[in-house]
């Protein structure tokens, strides 16, 4: 015999004061970083904090993401200012190195305490 | 190696609509990954790989000169600690100079993954040594050595497993087709780790 579905309570609309402070400033994401939010940057950003600096083919290892997305990806970072491109030969062989700028550790930083902010603005609601 | 972005290998993601907080968290745990993914996977010397090569192609030359098999086995014995020392010194120095360690995270996976294959070919070693039946150590040893590699490699770059494998099948050629392998152990042996520690040393740095 089929249980009676139980009715289920809808979540409440409305946000918490800290909730709302956290994602929404002016009808955007406050100080939410869009750029490392997207999972391919912030896997590079990631991946670059626990290195000095790493090379294409590394991250490409780690990634395991096309050439061409990951120049584009990292172009981008390069552009905020966030990691770091060096060109170099090395046996006469073109290498280039990737390194994580002190702008990106911080929007890194900032990125993470964002997140477990949410996570703690939720906990105490 | 399995990609942090791969919705099928990396960490899973829910296709249902989440909460916020559970997103952050998410996030949060994807962070975590990827920076395991890239933490001490390069620390892998290319170059130490090179020289162990060709001291193991020295070791085959002096190998073969040998009068007996305890003299054989002798020679083979010094040649493993000589060749492990040269890749943990190297990657050890390696490591440092991109600022890791060889005792990160990853860096004990990895040699947790290492040993055990490597114990069973030691007590293997001592016992075909013990029975006297020295001709099964070269097929013991490529097949051990080639599974001790791959299963290493899953924390290191892709090109280790590959490497293993090579070693590994021509571990099983050897021990399936009875063939006498001691000369050929040691030219496998050198030549595979010239190989793929210049493949190495080409794309993630010597």
């Amino acid at each position: 015999m089929a249980a009676k579905p139980k009715p289920v309570k809808s979540a409440p609309q409305t946000e918490t004061p800290a909730l709302s402070a956290l994602t929404s400033t002016s009808g955007e994401r406050g100080d939410f970083d869009r750029l490392i939010h997207e999972r391919s940057r912030l896997a590079i950003v990631s991946a670059l904090a626990v290195n000095k600096s790493l090379s294409f083919n590394d991250l490409k290892s780690v990634l395991a993401i096309s050439d061409g997305n990951l120049s584009s990806h990292a172009r981008k970072l390069e552009d905020a200012g966030y990691i770091l491109c060096e060109k170099r030969f090395e046996n006469r062989v073109p290498n280039t190195c990737y390194s994580l700028t002190p702008a990106g550790k911080k929007a890194l930083k900032h990125y993470i305490s964002h997140m477990e902010s949410l996570i703690a603005a939720v906990k105490h609601s | 190696m399995n990609s942090p972005l791969d919705p099928q290998t990396g960490p899973q993601f829910s296709a249902q609509p989440q909460a916020l907080h559970q997103r952050a968290q998410d996030n949060l745990h994807f962070i975590r990954t990827s920076m395991e993914r890239a933490t001490s996977f390069t620390g892998v010397s290319g170059k130490s790989y090179c020289v162990a090569g060709v001291t193991v192609l020295i070791a085959t030359a002096v190998a073969q000169q040998q009068s007996g098999p305890a003299a054989w086995l002798t020679v083979w014995m010094i040649e493993l600690a000589l060749a492990a020392s040269i890749i943990l010194w190297m990657t050890m120095r390696k490591a440092q100079a991109q600022g890791g360690s060889l005792w990160s995270s990853n860096g004990r996976k990895l040699l947790a993954a290492f040993t055990p294959a490597m114990v069973v070919g030691g007590v293997l070693t001592v016992s075909c040594a013990l029975q006297e039946a020295y001709d099964w150590l070269p097929g013991i040893w490529l097949s051990l050595y080639g599974a001790a590699i791959m299963t290493a490699g899953a924390y290191s770059v892709a090109i280790i497993p590959v490497m293993g494998a090579v070693l590994l099948l021509c571990g099983s050629v050897v021990l399936l087709l009875n063939i006498d392998a001691a000369l050929l152990f040691g030219l496998i042996m050198g030549s595979v780790h010239i190989l793929f520690g210049l493949l190495i040393w080409r794309s993630h740095g010597g």
